[in-house]
């Protein structure tokens, strides 16, 4: 059916950077990316003038886009891309810098993910978020995101027969995996019986099924192979990549991602299977879409995700070291930096770099993005396979 | 007043509360859904191509990308999911909460998040009602599609204003229509109703058995003239919930022909002038109140003129007008403001006027019917239905037969 993609030959991804998160922020978005872009500098020597590729993410910049921060930020490039698909942006960051590279259109791209947090911004944010929301979302009780993922657990429970103990376990080993990340905003012991134990947001969701929003950037820098050696820094190598949007729009709920649709396609372009995979890096706004990615990515049949879940170890040390830095569920959601975090963190495993604790024998990490609830589901998907270069 | 609750007292140092309305910002496309809904119809967007109905509200069908046009559709639906919220940044739900809501399968095709009673739930059938909210806007509400619904669900209730135990002013009492108005309310448990009697009649002259009835107190009432206004409010020494603008002017007469100067003036000042003095001095009053209303009786004649009435046309024109802008004002504050529509009534003034004409009990049945179930804008008998038909399909073909 589709043209199978060319292999990422020549392209190399380095450099995962994390602005340290806060709950709130009086900055602007455009400190935190320049906050960002200075410890970029430090730890790769790549200066303004070096910089010929830039990505940028953000809900926050308004109303400046990607185009405004390359003045605000001393920026000339001569590749300029801005995402607006949150969740699901940093894989599409890597999409997108790792072809402009490939092809010769940049050198040095850097990918970067920014946002801030005020007080009440948050509110304002999600009063605009799109035309469907304030139409038929939002003058439905306006519970945010959480009502929005609360009907999507609901079904989702309801039909794959998944508990809150089940949605539990990826919460309690998220939270123990945040514990070594000095970053991670919530690192206090987390059980059972407190995440069962929680108050209901908007039922079934809980309160430790949310995120906590907070102001942060993340970056990552896609270069060539020879320009990482020369510089000394570690790199991946892109193995495969996919990206869908509005996908099964016919089904009445979201059961089902995007990944569903290109997933074959995906471990064969890799040439891996998901059983080769060291650290899975997925998209955590609430764990109902954790569970819907092992099953989307192929780790697990869809109706058999609640036995696969009890079954296997999500911990740093287990079967399926999973969202190792804690996710957003614990290392807090800094707007789209949110879709940046697993591909940071993806990368800092196998290049060994880890904010906390090491995944054993890291080579290959599988990072999953989700983005942009623009009526009644998740619009944005994609996923990527990166295997650390020799 | 045995039987009738007693009313609210208020401590004048009391803090007042702040009320809010419901999220406000709606695409062009949903305000043309929420103009239908204040009709009281059930409809959705359908494709002029493939026939394909779609929801949330959109500029292109999703399907084939031809013209979407509104058209009411059946309003079966299965809900499929749930959820109550609990928190929310939004002032005005935060005031509410719990809030239940859930997202359905409508029989008409699209899927669609709505407001759920809380006799719903998953699997459950429903039928989906289109109401407004409390900032004005079109919203979905699932109901059981059969039996009695219970109006005392605290959520439906948000989306229509309850007569029973409220204080309610009819600005004209004295007539037909008016009186008609006072029983029906009385009957559906209206805790204080303030009749206005047009001067010169009498408060000792009222001898009328609905005058006299329990929790009905009549006060002298001129909307027209400044000073009886501001008595007669200052007579309600209390909340105030409802206002019923029951007061006109019904006279014969062309433009050019048999016009008269000095009706034309009265009826303006009744319709018009009147109908402002009365919005201005209640706003503020109904603005504090959980469930305030004003309601507006208006006849049919406003929408294209009259040859036969030309001077109450003309003047009601005048007050749909100024309802229009009057509504839009007070959507900021949560009141609801409700027109009625009339064609002739079986009363004195219509009585040259051949039937269909509306009797006052079943006009004064529509204004509770209408402030029950919230609907903005409704039509009673078959000539105001026939007018609103005719004007909405062609408003130039209607100036023009009307006016033959």
């Amino acid at each position: 059916m589709n043209r199978t993609p060319a292999p990422y030959d020549g392209v190399a991804v380095c450099a995962p950077v994390t602005a340290p998160y806060v709950r709130f922020s009086p900055e602007s978005a455009h400190w935190w990316a320049g906050k960002l872009l200075r410890q970029l500098a430090e730890d790769t020597g790549f200066g303004p003038a070096d910089i010929d590729g830039f990505c940028f993410a953000s809900f926050s910049a308004g109303p400046d886009t990607a185009v405004g921060l390359t003045q605000h930020l001393g920026l000339t490039p001569r590749w300029l891309d801005h995402l607006p698909t949150g969740g699901a942006s940093g894989v599409m960051a890597l999409r997108r810098a790792a072809r402009a590279v490939q092809c010769g259109d940049a050198e040095i791209v850097v990918c970067l993910a920014a946002d801030t947090n005020q007080i009440d911004s948050f509110r304002h944010s999600l009063a605009n978020f799109s035309r469907f929301s304030q139409d038929a979302v939002y003058p439905y009780g306006f519970g945010g995101p959480n009502a929005t993922f609360a009907l999507i657990t609901d079904a989702y429970m309801r039909a794959f027969g998944v508990t809150r103990e089940d949605f539990g376990k990826l919460c309690v080993a998220q939270r123990a995996n945040a514990m070594s990340n000095p970053l991670a905003l919530q690192r206090r012991p987390l059980s059972l019986e407190a995440y069962l134990a929680a108050r209901p947001i908007a039922d079934p969701v809980h309160l430790f099924d949310c995120v906590m929003p907070c102001a942060g950037a993340e970056a990552f820098i896609v270069t060539t192979p020879e320009i990482a050696k020369a510089r000394g820094l570690a790199a991946a190598s892109v193995l495969a990549t996919i990206e869908r949007h509005n996908a099964f729009p016919e089904d009445p709920v979201q059961l089902r991602g995007g990944w569903a649709m290109d997933i074959d396609q995906f471990w064969a372009s890799a040439g891996i299977s998901p059983a080769d995979v060291d650290s899975l890096q997925v998209y955590d706004d609430y764990p109902v879409i954790v569970a819907m990615q092992l099953a989307d990515l192929g780790f697990c049949k869809q109706d058999e995700v609640a036995d696969f879940i009890r079954r296997t170890s999500f911990d740093i040390d287990g079967d399926l070291p999973l969202n190792t830095n804690g996710g957003q569920l614990s290392a807090g959601q800094a707007g789209a930096a949110g879709g940046f975090q697993n591909m940071t963190e993806g990368l800092r495993q196998i290049l060994r770099q880890p904010l906390g604790d090491q995944v054993p024998n890291a080579e290959i990490s599988v990072v999953s993005g989700f983005g942009l609830v623009n009526y009644d589901r998740g619009i944005c998907t994609g996923a990527a396979a990166l295997r650390a270069m020799k | 007043m045995t039987e009738r609750s007693p009313r609210e007292k208020r401590d004048p140092l009391a803090r007042k509360k702040a009320r809010h309305v419901s999220p406000a910002t709606r695409s062009r496309a949903m305000h043309a859904m929420s103009a239908r809904a204040a009709q009281g119809r059930f409809v959705l967007q359908v494709c002029t191509d493939c026939d394909k109905a779609t929801y949330p509200p959109r500029d292109a069908c999703p399907y084939c990308w031809g013209e979407l046009v509104w058209q009411d559709r059946p309003n079966g639906a299965e809900i499929l999911c749930e959820t109550i919220i609990r928190t929310s940044t939004d002032l005005y739900f935060r005031d509410h909460l719990p809030w239940r809501m859930g997202k359905v399968a409508l029989d008409a095709g699209p899927v669609a998040l709505v407001h759920l009673h809380q006799d719903l739930g998953v699997n459950d059938r429903a039928a989906v009602r289109l109401m407004l909210d409390r900032g004005g806007n079109a919203a979905l509400f699932a109901l059981p599609p059969t039996g009695e619904i219970d109006m005392t669900d605290p959520q439906l209730r948000e989306f229509t204003v309850p007569v029973a135990g409220k204080t309610v002013l009819v600005s004209d009492a004295s007539s037909a229509i008016g009186l008609a108005v006072v029983k029906a309310l009385h009957d559906a448990g209206a805790g204080l109703i303030i009749a206005g009697m047009l001067p010169p009649e009498r408060l000792t002259d009222q001898k009328h058995p609905i005058l006299n009835l329990d929790g009905v107190q009549p006060v002298p009432l001129d909307i027209v003239d400044q000073v009886s206004l501001s008595e007669a409010l200052s007579k309600v020494g209390g909340p105030l919930d409802i206002v019923i603008n029951t007061a006109r002017h019904v006279r014969g007469g062309g433009v050019s022909e048999q016009a008269n100067i000095v009706e034309q003036r009265r009826a303006f000042d009744v319709s018009a002038i009147g109908f402002t003095r009365l919005a201005q001095a209640c706003a503020p009053m109904l603005a504090g109140r959980s469930h305030g209303a004003f309601v507006d009786l208006i006849s049919s004649d406003a929408l294209a003129g009259a040859t036969d009435n030309a001077a109450f046309a003309a003047a009601e024109a005048a007050r749909l007008s100024l309802l229009q802008s009057f509504r839009h004002e007070m959507r900021s504050t949560g009141v609801r403001v409700l027109s009625v529509f009339t064609g002739p009534v079986e009363d004195e003034h219509h009585q040259p006027v051949p039937p269909p004409k509306v009797a006052p009990a079943r006009l004064a049945a529509a204004i509770v019917d209408a402030l029950h179930q919230g609907r903005e804008q409704s039509c009673v008998g078959d000539v105001a239905s026939d007018a609103m038909a005719r004007w909405l399909s062609d408003p130039m073909l209607y100036a023009r037969e009307k006016n033959l």
